[in-house]
């Protein structure tokens, strides 16, 4: 293929602003036949913007998209799928009622007459995983699907037309490492049969795993083009936060292990955990590892008061605590970063000031009356120093970036001040810069004197934060480590023992 | 915000001044201030019982027993005050008391046993209604005292009571929704339950509280419907749910939740107002000012979405070449 090969796809000089924010200054990119050509940059940078440019969700200020050779100035949504592109969303677009087939041909049944022919597409959908090496049956529904095979559904479905270009946003955010080499190699066999490839990711180990080219965004600008050979992750890093940036997890203060014990489980049973014993320190952090369903969401939504326990005790500051709703258990101090950000993170139709003062709006008012002016100020103070990128914060929360929205929830517990705060996948879908920051948050927190305790499946995160970390499997409590015997082998092992 | 998208966002405002000028130009007798007046008191319970259905839809939910549930106050306060004599103040509070709990009832039913609104709702209408025809016997009540008529037939200078108190309901109503913490509880809910939940609010208590502001503010509207018509009967209210749903509906209230703005409202029950004056004004038959009030309504809430639709996609509105292609 080479250098000289034609592009299929190619932006030129595009532009599109929205009110306060210049999301697409001047952007040139192409993209080659056969190529998996990474796009990275910081929450915000734009990049979800350039690809709806093209996928036809909405239309640039100026500029030229040329697809195969023929020139448009916008596109819709149905040209789009014509010309052979196919997108991905940062965030799934599944019908959870309905099953993987139905998905797959959703709009787009095949009919035998009037009458939907079923068969034909259980048929169709099986062909497609097959095509891609994996294991699913049409006939499931897309509810009881893992994120991971959910994941493949949203591949087949891209895959369900003629796709000459496949543009994929952020499709590892919610995997696990073994799903994520699972859609690896759906995307090398792609790629060998000619399909071009937009991977946008914020884990810099992807790209240089699967990638053949990287761009780099900052506010709106395309930077840089590199061959992903050519370049390393320094370089990368600093192109895209602008400046050179250690990545590196706080120092610990060793722990003397004679801390008081804040919260403590005792032989607790319920939401699919089974005899959980446990003791969280005052001022440490303890991670919870695990692979996705062992049980570390539903022990935070027993903490949190979200689902009931049925048996066991649950101490909190030397009192039995039966922890019933999630407003009783912010009141009691303990706060829940959810990791569905769409679901149950973020309110989506609201906005930034009302996300943020939500938890504690009742503590803000005086006789039911919201106190506007320390509302706002309260609001303003977490807005810059999580650095939430947004012209205002009446911005309703849909219109920010997907990163950017997940610091509008991180702030909203901060601002609540709690004493224990549960992180569940804090920094999913975060950008380098601001997992630093999050993770220096953290260590401030820790160092004022609050508990955390974090879920992980990133490892290093995982044993680059934590004080101690709990394995968990299939509901149970696999083993304990302490810092000096942390080692990711160890984990994975204890995540996979039964 | 430019001067046509404020234009676009408030479509519904311009249609109701469209309907006013053509009425207008139609008759002479409808541009007046006494008929303002009029419109304004005709709308008066719809106005004053909005307030609740638009705090119900907001939450996700809707409240059909409303129109019984103002029938069923006309009749016991009048039996409250004809039959056993109770004086005034009282029987109102005691009125109203009754209203909410009723609303009370249904939040409770709705949120811990789980019963669909639009069920639960539609199951005291029936059961309100009822309860309606047994007390009075299916026979109007009447013969109050002098002072109880002031409420609905008063005036304070030229503005009839009616009026006021509809006014100051939603003044309270807007207060509410932008001041308070429970005011914005109820979009929140709307929106996204779950996250709501997750973010402490209580959802349960937040939904009682709306169905019983709702039933409170269709007792009110009863009493001052009992002062005005002079008599208790048990059919007040028949069909009034269905105009209060469609006032808000019209005024933008999303039937799915989570958005709409008092300002809308108000919009929406003068439009319902103006637009069954006006016909009447106009000399349009009975049957035919249903049909031609179905139309305009499809018409101007068809208007109202469109250019929501529009202003969603207004990104888009390069012109529009063919296909797009260069
Ligand atoms: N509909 C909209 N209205 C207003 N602003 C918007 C809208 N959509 C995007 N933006 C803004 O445009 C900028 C670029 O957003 P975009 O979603 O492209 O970022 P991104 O690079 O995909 O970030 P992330 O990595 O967090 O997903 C952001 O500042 C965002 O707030
Ligand atoms: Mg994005």
């Amino acid at each position: 293929m080479g250098q000289q090969a034609e592009n299929i796809l190619e932006f030129r000089n595009i532009y599109k602003a929205y009110p306060g924010v210049q999301a697409l200054n001047n952007v040139s990119f192409s993209l080659r036949p056969g190529e998996v050509h990474a796009l990275v940059g910081e929450n915000g940078a734009g990049k979800s913007t350039l690809i709806k440019t093209c996928s036809g969700a909405i239309y640039p200020d100026a500029g030229t998209i040329t697809i195969a050779g023929e020139d448009f100035a916008w596109l819709t949504p149905k040209l789009s799928r014509q010309k052979g592109i196919a997108v991905i969303y940062q965030e799934f677009d599944l019908v959870n009622e309905l099953s993987a087939a139905e998905n797959i041909f959703l709009g787009k049944a095949i009919r035998k007459g009037w009458i939907i022919d079923r068969k034909a597409m259980n048929e169709r959908s099986r062909e497609l995983f097959r095509q891609l090496d994996i294991r699913i049956d049409p006939d499931v529904l897309v509810r009881d699907l893992t994120v991971g095979f959910q994941q493949m559904v949203e591949i087949a479905k891209a895959l369900s037309e003629e796709t000459k270009i496949l543009i994929m946003d952020e499709p590892s955010a919610p995997l696990t490492n073994q799903e994520i080499e699972a859609m690896f190699g759906v995307v090398r066999r792609l790629k060998e049969s000619g399909v071009a490839i937009v991977y946008i990711s914020h884990r810099l180990d992807e790209i240089f795993q699967i990638s053949d080219r990287v761009s780099v965004m900052r506010d709106g600008e395309l930077l840089a083009t590199m061959d992903t050979a050519g370049t390393d992750r320094e370089q990368i890093v600093k192109l895209m936060v602008g400046r050179e940036l250690k990545e590196t997890f706080p120092e610990k203060a060793a722990k003397t292990g004679d801390e008081d014990v804040l919260l403590e489980l005792d032989h607790v049973t319920g939401n699919g955990l089974k005899d959980i014993s446990l003791s969280i320190k005052r001022g440490e952090i303890l991670g919870l590892g695990g692979l996705i369903g062992a049980g570390r969401t539903e022990l935070a939504q027993l903490l949190f008061g979200v689902e009931p326990i049925k048996e066991g005790r649950i101490v909190y500051k030397g009192q039995e605590i039966h922890p019933k709703s999630p407003e009783k258990s912010i009141r009691m101090g303990i706060a829940l970063v959810p990791e569905d950000r769409k679901q149950q993170g973020v309110l989506l139709h609201m906005s930034i000031r009302d996300n943020i003062s939500m938890p504690m709006l009742k503590a803000l008012s005086k006789i039911s009356v919201i106190q506007g002016r320390q509302e706002n100020d309260l609001v303003e103070r977490f807005k810059s120093s999580l650095r939430i990128k947004t012209p205002n914060i009446h911005q309703i929360a849909n219109n920010l970036s997907g990163g950017n929205q997940q610091k509008v929830v991180l702030a909203k517990w901060l601002a609540n001040d709690p004493e224990i705060i549960i992180f569940d996948e804090p920094t999913r879908g975060i950008d380098v810069g601001a997992k630093q920051e999050i993770y220096g948050l953290m260590d401030e927190l820790v160092k004022a004197g609050k508990t955390l305790i974090m879920i992980s499946s990133e490892m290093e995160e995982l044993i680059g934060m934590s004080d101690r970390i709990v394995v968990l499997c299939e509901g149970r409590i696999t083993g304990e480590l302490r810092r000096e015997e942390f080692d990711q082998e160890a984990i994975l092992k204890l995540a996979s023992m039964n | 915000m430019s001067v046509s998208d404020y234009f676009k966002k408030y479509a519904i405002f311009l249609v109701l001044i469209v309907m006013i000028i053509v009425f207008a130009v139609l008759s002479p007798l409808f541009f007046t201030p006494s008929n303002g007046m009029m419109i304004a008191r005709q709308v008066s319970f719809m106005g004053i019982a909005s307030v609740g259905m638009m705090f119900v839809m907001l939450t996700g939910g809707i409240d059909l027993s409303i129109g019984s549930a103002l029938s069923f106050i006309n009749v016991v306060g009048a039996y409250f005050m004809v039959k056993m004599e109770m004086p005034i103040l009282p029987a109102c509070l005691l009125c109203l008391a009754i209203s909410s709990g009723f609303g009370f009832v249904q939040g409770v039913i709705i949120t811990k046993l789980r019963v669909p609104p639009l069920i639960a709702t539609l199951a005291f209408m029936t059961m309100l209604s009822g309860l309606a025809f047994i007390i009075s016997g299916g026979m109007p009540i009447y013969g109050f005292d002098k002072a109880f008529n002031v409420l609905g037939q008063g005036y304070v200078g030229p503005v009839p009571i009616p009026v006021l108190v509809m006014v100051a309901v939603l003044a309270v109503g807007a207060f509410i929704l932008n001041k308070t913490y429970f005011g914005r509880y109820f979009y929140a809910i709307g929106g996204n339950e779950e996250a709501a939940m997750l973010s402490g609010i209580n959802v349960d208590w937040t939904k009682q509280l709306v169905y019983t502001i709702s039933g409170f503010c269709a007792g009110l509207a009863g009493i001052i419907m009992l002062s005005r018509l002079n008599s208790g009967q048990p059919t007040t209210g028949s069909g009034f749910e269905f105009e209060v749903i469609t006032a808000c509906v019209l005024g933008g209230v999303s039937v799915a939740g989570g958005s709409g703005k008092m300002f809308g409202v108000v919009v929406g029950v003068l439009m319902m107002g103006v637009l069954s004056n006006g016909l009447l004004i106009v000399n349009v038959k009975e049957y035919a000012q249903q049909v031609v009030m179905g139309i305009v309504l499809t018409v101007a809430v068809s208007f109202d979405c469109m250019s929501k639709y529009r202003m969603e996609r207004k990104n888009k509105e390069i012109k529009a070449q063919e296909g797009g292609a260069l």
